[in-house]
C-alpha cells in the first residue's frame, strides 16, 4: 500500500513537472499601454505592449530587407560595429553558437544591425559575414543611416551612441534581444556573458514552442 | 607481520614522492606568477577576440594555438602585442588579414606575464617569456 501511494505521487509528479514546462511562457518586456475601446456599447481594455516598428535596412548583399522578411519567424536582434574592439567579438561569439545551432531552421533568424553608418557599408559587412562563418541569409548584417539605426536601437532598448571617447568610437551595450511572431521583445540577453548566452538559447525553445502547430 | 611492514614501507614511499613534487623550484613557482597574472591580463585585453581558450573566432580573429608560429615569430610578439599588426598572417594553416588594434597602456612586465601565459598555455612552450626578452624584442625593432 505504501509503495502504491509512493508510486502514484511520484507519477502525479512527473505529471505537474510536464505540465510545467509546457506552460512556460516568456514575458513580453516593454511598458504596457492600457488602451480602452468600445466595442457594442461594452467597453473593453486592452495592454498593449511595444512592438518593433517597421524598418528597411541594406543587407551584405547591398539589398533592401526589411521588417517582412521576419514575418512569421522569430528572431534575434543585436548592434555592432565590424572593427569593434570591446564587446562586439565576444557578443558575435555567442549569437555564432545560436546561429549554428539553428542553422538551416526557417523558424529562426538573426539580424545585426551596424551602428558605424560611415565604416560598415554592405561590402565590408559581407567580408565580415563570411570569414564570421555566416555563409545563409539567415543571419543578415545591415546598415542604414545614423538617424534610423540609432532610432531602431531605441526600440530594441539597446543604448547606441557615438562617442569619440570610447575605443573604436562607438557606445553601445552588447544586448541580444529576442523577438516574437507580433514583433514582441521577449527576452534580452548580455551577449557578453555566457550564462546569460544559454539562458538565450532556453528561452529560445520556449518561445519556439509558441507557434508549435 | 609481512603485509604490516609493507604496508609501511609504501605509504613512506607514497609520503616521500608527493613531497617530491610538492617541492618545487624557484623557476616553477615564478612561471606559475607569471601565468596567473598572465591570465588576468589576457581575460582583460585578448580574451574578447581570441576567446578564452585562445580559439580565436572564426576567420575574422585566428587562434593562438599555433605553436610553430610562436616559434618562428617568438621576437616578434612582444612588438604585436603592444603595437597590434597588419595585414597578411598564416595561423594553423589559415589565412588571417584583419588589423590588430595596439595596447600601448601594456608595461613591459604586462606584456612578459601576458605572453608567457599564451605561450604556455595554449602553445607547447614550457619556459617563462622573461621581461628582459619582451625589453630586448621591442629594443630591436625600435618599438620600446
Amino acid at each position: 500500500m505504501k509503495i502504491n501511494i509512493l508510486v502514484s505521487s511520484l507519477f502525479l509528479g512527473l505529471i505537474a513537472v510536464s505540465c510545467q514546462s509546457k506552460d512556460q511562457k516568456l514575458p513580453i518586456i516593454g511598458e504596457k499601454e492600457i488602451i480602452t475601446r468600445q466595442e457594442n456599447g461594452v467597453t473593453i481594455t486592452d495592454s498593449v505592449y511595444p512592438k518593433i516598428p517597421s524598418f528597411q535596412f541594406l543587407n551584405q548583399d547591398s539589398t533592401y530587407i526589411s521588417d517582412k522578411d521576419f514575418d512569421n519567424k522569430i528572431y534575434v536582434a543585436n548592434f555592432f560595429f565590424t572593427h569593434c574592439p570591446s564587446i562586439c567579438p565576444t557578443m558575435q561569439r555567442n549569437l555564432l553558437q545560436a546561429y549554428e545551432k539553428y542553422k538551416g531552421d526557417d523558424r529562426i533568424s538573426f539580424l545585426s544591425h551596424s551602428i558605424d553608418f560611415k565604416y560598415d557599408q554592405p561590402s565590408v559587412l559581407k567580408s565580415y559575414a563570411d570569414r564570421l562563418g555566416v555563409d545563409n541569409n539567415q543571419w543578415q548584417f545591415v546598415t542604414g543611416s545614423k538617424a534610423e539605426i540609432y532610432g531602431i536601437a531605441d526600440n530594441y532598448l539597446v543604448y547606441a551612441k557615438e562617442d569619440s571617447t570610447v575605443a573604436g568610437g562607438y557606445d553601445h551595450t552588447g544586448y541580444l534581444v529576442l523577438i516574437d511572431h507580433e514583433k514582441h521583445i521577449r527576452g534580452a540577453y548580455d551577449g557578453t556573458n555566457d550564462e546569460q548566452t544559454q539562458q538565450m538559447l532556453k528561452d529560445i525553445e520556449i518561445l519556439l514552442q509558441e507557434y508549435k502547430k | 607481520m609481512n603485509k604490516y611492514i609493507t604496508f609501511i614501507l609504501i605509504s613512506m614511499l607514497i609520503v616521500f614522492f608527493y613531497q617530491l613534487s610538492a617541492c618545487n623550484s624557484n623557476v616553477d613557482i615564478k612561471k606559475a606568477q607569471y601565468t596567473v597574472n598572465g591570465q588576468k591580463l589576457y581575460v582583460q585585453h585578448c580574451q574578447n577576440c581570441h576567446g578564452s581558450k585562445g580559439e580565436g573566432l572564426g576567420k575574422l580573429y585566428p587562434p593562438l594555438t599555433d605553436d610553430n608560429y610562436f616559434k618562428e615569430n617568438r621576437a616578434l610578439l612582444s612588438g604585436i602585442v603592444k603595437n597590434g599588426m597588419r595585414g597578411e598572417i598564416i595561423v594553423n594553416g589559415e589565412k588571417y588579414n584583419q588589423e590588430m588594434p595596439a595596447n600601448k597602456q601594456l608595461t613591459v612586465v604586462d606584456i612578459a606575464y601576458i605572453l608567457t601565459y599564451i605561450t604556455t598555455n595554449f602553445g607547447k612552450s614550457d619556459v617563462i617569456y622573461s621581461t628582459e626578452e619582451v625589453i630586448e624584442n621591442l629594443k630591436n625593432h625600435n618599438q620600446l
